[in-house]
């Protein structure tokens, strides 16, 4: 049994690190798609497979993924890596970036040739009546509604120093996705929000970008960043783009990528090749995709809720007993679920042998599943009537055969019913998997979002929603052979 | 005095203390083998504790529980319990199990062979006039009376030296309890087997008991025969408790 487990786990740590000999990450908004795709094209040409993980997370997330290896290669901007990644002074020049880069193992290309700084943009009607134009014009304007990415507003560069150096005090100022947001621009619910100068949306949306009249975004020119140790062959790949991509190019390729909703289209259409109809394939392919998709889900989902009835049975018959460690038990389980997914994940990245891939999705997902399985086997077992339990022990059982032959028995039910509940919560919650890379349904939920495309979305949104059924019609079933006659005949009779 | 039969358990001094509660105080009894004792008194004196010491499911606060001779402790009491049956109110049949299961989990347990099992569970129907079809049912399928019979083939399906009854007729209606009395005697006299009988009726008590053994609060009162309580009281309490029980009879 603990082998099989050990087997399982190991096929699926290696099962994603197959076969390509280099793998680009891109961060989760279109931009970084298109140019993560192009860049794993160019490397293919250089004679190098490589593949591409899309929408991995945020800059931590990409940054600890590079140094860790899981990818070789990863598009990101020289504001971002002074301000999140190295947290040194804007006074730093590129240069000494590159030095300090290198010592912890990882290149730089020079500027792909465009500048996405941040930018705060509104609604170009509603900016010409309130008479916005400039930044510190929204100091007389404290009641508009801001909706910010939640990268933004904890950024160094971010939202709150730039309140403070524009001293605004505005009252109404919320975390939103970064792709959301324009649909909530757009339908009123917020007034202004953060954006990217390369935004395809701008132009699309009739956004008015607000002047940074006091000079407070950084330079944001976009670079590659690539592990020095890298193939030769990918280096020159990547430095080949330096220069080749201005921003008229760039938000050209970002409105191609979200018009058609396929970042790969886009990409062709920087080759040079004329965007060729993948579209008609795209059905038959979806098939594929989406049991692709479900397959590594059911995996996820499966090896980790298997790890937890393994774990969390004995436990819950541990947690049973009255005293200290039944309470410490069932708390910490408890705690484990007060955690949000998200936080959970990016608490479990840093933790050697875990990192960026799919084993931190299982062990997240296995301690999310630990709760509910230990605290019915606990209360299951504790539910037992005292007048039973002492006619087991007065009949000469052991504890362990008490145990097994009686108590386990009985908790039956209870214990199932944990199961049932860990497994429905896990097919859920693996879908954020995909935020690091581990894949599954939550694969075109992500990109979906990011490409604020609804087809997309539903591709892995009502696959996932259907196993969740097919999983509590499964447990159901289950139950039959399960849980003893004489218990179920119980329920009927009385 | 001059007992001629070992007894086959004795309480020495025994208390038993739960908390502030104290459930026994300083009981000294001896349960004589091959005849009935019957434990009797109020709800609460401690009847059912008494049997939870002798098969160990209790460990006395002080004084001693000897099963022939040899104190009953942790390190032997599941060897000792092998040795004891044990019927409780309404059964203590494991839901999960079919009656059959329940009476043979124990043999099975030890390994017994299939054929002799199935041989004591033939023998064991008769005795206690259940139907063998009876044995695929679940304890939810049968009725209180057969429920109460399946537990004492569970208790004496290992022949046990001695069988421990808390209050096994007293989830009953009267004329299922009444015909199962009967029954219940005759199988004891065919048997020959020491028992321990708890119940809190003098009628069922005068019926099956050899010795009586009435409590209060903890203590024990007296104990002999029906006539030596009837003739012979110790204290006015026991006066008090054969009258209270004839007037709830006949009033
Ligand atoms: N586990 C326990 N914890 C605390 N007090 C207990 C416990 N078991 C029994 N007692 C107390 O000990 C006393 C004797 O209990 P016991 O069950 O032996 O009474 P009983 O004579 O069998 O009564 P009944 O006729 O109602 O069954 C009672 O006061 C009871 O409340
Ligand atoms: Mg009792």
């Amino acid at each position: 049994m603990r082998t099989l487990l050990l087997l399982i786990l190991i096929w699926a740590g290696t099962d994603l690190a197959k076969a390509e000999q280099a793998m680009v990450g891109s961060k989760v908004f279109t931009e970084s798609y298109v140019l993560g795709e192009i860049a794993r094209r160019a490397i293919e040409n250089a004679g190098v497979t490589c593949g591409h993980k899309q929408g991995m997370g945020g800059t931590i997330i990409l940054w600890e993924a590079l140094k860790q290896g899981a990818i070789t290669a990863y598009p990101d901007y020289t504001g971002t890596i002074r301000e999140e990644i190295l947290k040194v002074k804007k006074e730093v020049t590129v240069e000494e970036l590159r030095t300090e880069l290198a010592r912890q193992g990882i290149g730089m290309t020079h500027e792909l040739g465009f500048n996405n700084t941040y930018a705060l943009v509104m609604n170009r009607q509603r900016a010409g009546a309130l008479g916005i134009r400039k930044i510190s014009d929204l100091r007389k304007h404290p009641d508009l509604r801001l909706g910010l990415n939640h990268e933004f507003l904890r950024r160094k560069d971010g939202w709150e120093p730039l309140a403070r150096k524009y001293e605004l005090e505005m009252k109404d100022v919320r975390g939103i996705d970064h792709m959301l947001g324009y649909t909530a621009l757009a339908n009123g619910s917020i007034d202004l929000k953060e954006a990217y100068s390369t935004d395809a949306k701008i132009a699309e949306n009739n956004l008015m970008v607000l002047e940074d009249n006091l000079n407070f975004f950084p330079a944001y020119k976009a670079v590659f960043l690539y592990r020095l140790d890298a193939d030769p062959r990918v280096i020159k790949a990547l430095k080949k783009m330096e220069g080749t991509i201005n921003e008229e190019l760039m938000m050209k390729l970002n409105a191609e990528a979200e018009r058609t909703k396929d970042y790969s289209l886009a990409a062709s259409l920087y080759f040079g090749e004329k965007a060729q109809k993948i579209a008609q394939g795209r059905t038959k392919q979806m098939a594929g995709k989406i049991a692709h998709w479900t397959g590594r889900h059911l995996l996820l989902v499966g090896v980790s809720l298997l790890c937890a009835i393994v774990v969390g049975v004995p436990l819950g018959i541990w947690a049973s007993k009255p005293g200290i460690v039944s309470q410490i038990i069932i708390s910490s389980t408890g705690l484990i679920q007060t955690i949000p997914a998200l936080a959970l994940l990016a608490l479990l990245i840093p933790i050697p042998f875990l990192g960026i891939n799919p084993i931190t999705a299982i062990v997240a997902l296995f301690l999310y599943s630990l709760l509910p399985i230990v605290r019915n086997t606990a209360t299951g077992l504790q539910d037992i009537p005292v007048p039973l339990r002492e006619s087991a022990a007065a009949l000469g059982l052991e504890p362990g055969a008490q145990l097994r032959k009686v108590f386990l028995p009985m908790a039956s039910r209870a214990i199932l019913a944990g199961i049932k509940t860990s497994a429905i919560i896990n097919v859920g919650s693996a879908t954020l998997a995909a935020l690091i890379g581990a894949g599954g349904l939550g694969e075109p939920i992500i990109s979906g979002l990011n490409l604020n495309d609804h087809a997309t979305i539903l591709e892995g949104a009502i696959p996932a929603a259907v196993l969740a059924l097919l999983v509590q019609f499964l447990f159901d079933f289950l139950d039959r052979f399960l849980i003893p006659k004489g218990l179920r005949l119980e329920r009927t009779v009385r | 005095m001059a007992e001629t039969n070992q007894p086959l358990i004795t309480l020495r001094s025994v208390s038993e203390q739960f908390g502030p509660v104290c459930a026994l105080q300083s009981i000294d009894l001896h349960i004589t083998k091959g005849r009935t004792t019957v434990l009797i008194g109020p709800s609460g004196c401690g009847k059912s504790t008494i049997l939870r010491l002798i098969n160990g499911l209790l460990q006395p606060t002080s004084g001693t529980v000897e099963f022939e001779g040899k104190p009953v402790l942790p390190a032997n009491v599941i060897e000792l319990r092998r040795r004891m049956g044990y019927v409780i109110q309404d059964g203590g049949l494991f839901p999960h199990l079919t009656a059959g299961d329940n009476v043979v989990l124990m043999a099975r347990h030890l390994g017994r062979p299939t054929d002799e099992i199935q041989r004591r569970v033939e023998e064991l129907c008769e005795l206690t006039r259940f139907p063998l079809e009876g044995l695929n049912r679940y304890p939810v399928e049968l009725s209180g009376g057969q429920r109460q019979r399946v537990s004492l083939m569970r208790g004496l399906m290992l022949k046990p030296d001695v069988l421990l009854l808390d209050e096994p007729l007293g989830a009953l209606d009267p004329m299922v309890r009444s015909a199962l009395q009967t029954e219940l005697k005759s199988i004891f006299q065919q048997l020959k087997q020491t028992i321990v009988l708890v119940t809190h009726d003098m009628g069922e008590a005068a019926y099956f008991g050899d010795t009586i053994v009435l409590m209060k609060q903890g203590r024990i009162v007296q104990q002999g025969s029906l006539a030596d309580l009837r003739e012979r009281p110790t204290e006015p309490f026991v006066r008090e408790f054969l009258n209270a029980q004839r007037s709830l009879a006949f009033p």
